[in-house]
């Protein structure tokens, strides 16, 4: 510890040397070009010992600080050494032989169930295959030259285990809360799983006021159901074309999920069926996933971003609980690890990015340090983990917190290269990015990719060469109600359509008549903030996007989506089909510092009419 | 000519900078003994100044020592002249405090600081809170303007688009609470219905009996 307070003194000295050395090389006239041809660039475009020459004080991550703290003073975690650490794929979570007591309708409330609602779609579709997951305290090394963490995960793992279904085959998930009742500096120990998209009853799906307390647990019911399956494709087990393939859970305690889910309860969880296979021998043939081995004999590899503000003088990572607008970390964790290194080897990979915030937004491009000029171009194959009408090649991608995107990156061109996932969306503070898409090199350099692994068979297609997926769903029909969700700040609070959230989630916004179609009108009027807005359970597609129909390339926008990124002064439409349950779900804002601070309604599917309500 | 010496001097600083890690290093592990500070010390050190206010009874506080330590707290930022939303946010608290009863004063304790300390004197602030009633264990804060600022900055009180932020009519009307040793903390719009309030505050009570010795083991 003592250590590196030392480091931190130092770290400041080198900070004004800095200033001095750079302002030498700026009187020499000396350009980028030449600084790499004289060694004094390293091959990931910093200045060599880069806390020693950098005029902005740059940290390791290559990354200018800003606005962690309420206070505006952008505290600083200590120096890392970035790319010193291998990269690490999740644990393929495994099921559970028996539950013991044996999972029931109702809540097993003298067994200490936390659940107060009895499962609806149990009978319908009966669990098969059984987990059994536990949130506790666990002590982890995110950085060689960090003390270990006291942090939160799911089976002590962070990020939690990766949970790997298929369409038809119904889960239950039971939940146990074993979290101390010291929070080590932040983080409420009553939690509520969210799972990130999934189709699931609204008592299965972790809503905001359904928590529970250490020594409890939850048993949660993931039928894996295609949206449909009571309604619109009753005959053929739902829509094929509302399948989704990358999902994420994480903790959505009420007044506590920033906290909670940057703590590390957070875990990703796929779902295969027959054209999405996981076996790029068979359906659309994309990069195998093989047996889920956590090894390089993988080629589907989930990733998920996260940011970490360390302190400065013990080390150990910290949140600003006194920031109403969304913290920052200085440090750029992939599955739960400062700057790793990654290995590849000279063929298709599908990567599946996830933004897990806090409050940080990204836009990633393949850097070749070496060749910085060099646009490197990929294929997006979805939007939040659904897969588009076709992939579409891109040279980058850009992700609000929650929002994901699957991209296949062709490594057999790169043999021997060494490529990394740099952040060039430019972000100041927890309000969101800017905008400003800063110049190769100069971003955050968060994943190093060296392609150095030996020649290997690749049964997978060329993206290129795919022109359909499943395609997507009719967003013709007539909408039942239009209404209007204005994202917005007044009297320094969060607030849509002027209101904050019920803190007891009793309070219902709209009510929505089960199985029909309406339009949602979805504004960001809060001036300097941008709002990844979040509606659970069903997916929607964009109508217009700023009064324009959504882009198709470059920034795509034209999937299915369970986030709306709402840039500054941003409007949208969107087409909503709810259908198949009933019951209360949450619509918020997934900077889940807004979140927690009531950027968020409940609105419910009704069996009958619903309301009439176009502003609620 | 000048970027060779430049380089020469480069070179060197790399050098120097290498050679400073190893030194540093040895000089550290001497160190390694020094008590590691707790969570709840640095975020006493990052976000509670411990400075100096007065209450409208007129008493002088610390504001971490007096007001913050060992405490469940609730605190908010109005001014006396406030038009807008502060007469509704006090007379809401004062039903917050009827419906806490006797742990206000006990274990609870509320805040309301003053966002113009200049004109909101002790005294100032001692007629307000006697308009309305206010009773023990509920503190009206004045004191120093750069204090007060700080404060305000520090517990996030702030807005970042400075217009906004200077205009103290349209100031941020959050309610902020939590459970000092417990470092636990959240908030919720000051607006809410009492009752609500009330439940949110729960969140950050004591651990249930059995879950931990209250303090925690800090």
């Amino acid at each position: 510890m003592a250590n590196i307070s030392k480091i931190n003194k130092r770290a400041e000295k080198e900070k004004q040397q800095a200033a001095k050395n750079r302002r030498e090389i700026v009187a020499a006239g000396l350009n980028r070009r030449e600084l790499l041809r004289m060694g004094l660039l390293t091959s990931a475009g910093m200045l060599v010992s880069m806390n020693g020459l950098s005029v902005k004080a740059r940290n390791s991550a290559g990354h200018l600080l800003g606005g962690g703290s309420g206070s505006g003073s952008g505290p600083s975690s200590p120096p890392t050494t970035p790319f010193v650490q291998p990269f690490t794929r999740m644990t393929v979570k495994q099921p559970a032989a028996v539950l013991n007591p044996t999972p029931t309708v109702i809540p097993n409330t003298i067994a200490g169930e936390g659940r107060t609602i009895s499962h609806q779609a149990f009978n319908q579709f009966t669990p098969t295959r059984f987990y059994e997951v536990e949130q506790r305290l666990a002590n982890i090394i995110t950085h060689p030259q960090l003390p270990a963490q006291p942090l939160w995960g799911f089976d002590g793992l962070v990020p939690g285990p990766l949970y790997v279904e298929r369409y038809g085959r119904p889960v239950l998930v039971r939940n146990h809360n074993n979290l101390p009742a010291n929070n080590g500096g932040f983080g409420k120990n009553f939690v509520t799983t969210h799972l990130h998209n999934g189709h699931t009853p609204s008592e299965s799906d972790g809503n905001p006021c359904d928590f529970f307390r250490p020594g409890q647990f939850y048993d949660q019911h993931y039928p894996n159901v295609l949206a449909g399956v009571n309604s619109t494709h009753q005959d053929v087990g739902g829509d094929v074309q509302e399948s989704m393939s990358t999902l994420w859970y994480h903790d959505h305690m009420h007044d506590f999920t920033s906290q909670n889910v940057y703590k590390g309860l957070a875990g990703m969880y796929l779902l295969f069926n027959d054209h999405d296979t996981g076996d790029e021998t068979t359906g659309f043939h994309l990069p195998s996933f093989g047996d889920g081995a956590a090894d390089d004999s993988n080629f589907d590899v989930p990733m998920l971003f996260s940011d970490h503000l360390y302190d400065s003088e013990t080390g150990i990572v910290t949140f600003d609980t006194f920031n109403f607008d969304g913290v920052l970390g200085d440090r750029f964790l992939v599955n739960g690890k400062v700057q790793p290194v990654m290995h590849v080897h000279p063929r298709r990979y599908r990567f599946r990015w996830l933004d897990a915030g806090p409050s940080r937004f990204y836009q990633f491009f393949l850097t070749d340090a070496a060749s910085l000029n060099q646009r490197i171009k990929f294929h997006q194959i979805s939007t939040d983990g659904n897969l588009l009408d076709h992939p579409v090649e891109v040279e980058s991608v850009r992700i609000g917190v929650a929002e994901r995107a699957d991209v296949v990156i062709d490594f057999s061109k790169y043999a021997g290269k060494t490529l990394y996932i740099e952040n060039r969306l430019e972000q100041q503070d927890g309000r969101g990015p800017t905008g400003n898409v800063l110049a190769a090199g100069q971003g955050n350099l968060i994943l190093k990719i060296v392609v150095d692994l030996p020649v290997i068979a690749d049964n997978s297609v060329d993206p290129a060469t795919i022109t359909r997926f499943y395609g997507l769903p009719d967003k013709t029909a007539a909408p039942r109600i239009t209404r209007t969700f204005n994202f917005d700040r007044s009297n320094g609070l969060w607030t849509i359509n002027g209101r904050s959230m019920d803190p007891e989630c009793q309070e219902v916004r709209a009510r929505i008549s089960k199985n029909s179609v309406e339009h949602w009108v979805v504004t960001n009027s809060s001036g300097g903030w941008q709002h990844p807005a979040h509606i659970h359970f069903e997916e929607f597609q964009f109508l217009s996007v700023n009064g324009a129909p959504p882009a198709s390339s470059g920034l795509v926008l034209n999937g299915r989506k369970d986030v709306i990124r709402l840039e500054h002064n941003m409007q949208t439409k969107a087409f909503f089909r709810f259908r198949d349950f009933v019951g209360r779900y949450p619509f918020h804002c997934h900077n889940v510092v807004h979140e927690d601070h009531a950027m968020m309604l409940i609105w419910e599917i009704v069996d009958g009419s619903g309301d009439n309500i176009t502003n609620p | 000519m000048r970027i060779r010496k430049t380089l020469a001097v480069l070179l060197g600083v790399v050098v120097l900078v290498t050679c400073g890690i190893v030194f540093e290093n040895s000089a550290a592990s001497q160190e390694e003994t020094k008590r590691v500070k707790t969570p709840r010390e640095r975020l006493a050190e990052r976000s509670f100044p411990n400075v100096t206010l007065t209450t409208h009874e007129g008493r002088k506080v610390k504001f971490y020592d007096d007001l913050l330590k060992d405490k469940i707290v609730l605190i908010n930022f109005m001014y006396v002249k406030c038009e807008g939303t502060c007469p509704g946010t006090t007379a809401n608290l004062v039903k917050v405090q009827k419906l806490l009863g006797n742990r206000i004063g006990k274990d609870i304790f509320m805040y309301s600081i003053t966002l113009k300390p200049e004109e909101d004197t002790p005294k100032v602030l001692n007629a307000y809170a006697k308009a309305y009633k206010v009773g023990p264990g509920w503190q009206f804060l004045t004191g120093d303007p750069k204090d007060i600022e700080l404060l305000r900055q520090k517990l996030g009180f702030i807005d970042r688009d400075p217009v906004r932020d200077a205009n103290k009519s349209n100031h941020i009307t959050m309610l902020r609470w939590g459970n000092e040793p417990n470092t636990l903390w959240a908030g919720c719009p000051a607006s809410l219905a009492p009752n609500k309030i009330v439940k949110e505050i729960s969140l950050v009570d004591w651990p249930a009996a059995g879950e931990v010795k209250r303090g925690g083991d800090r």
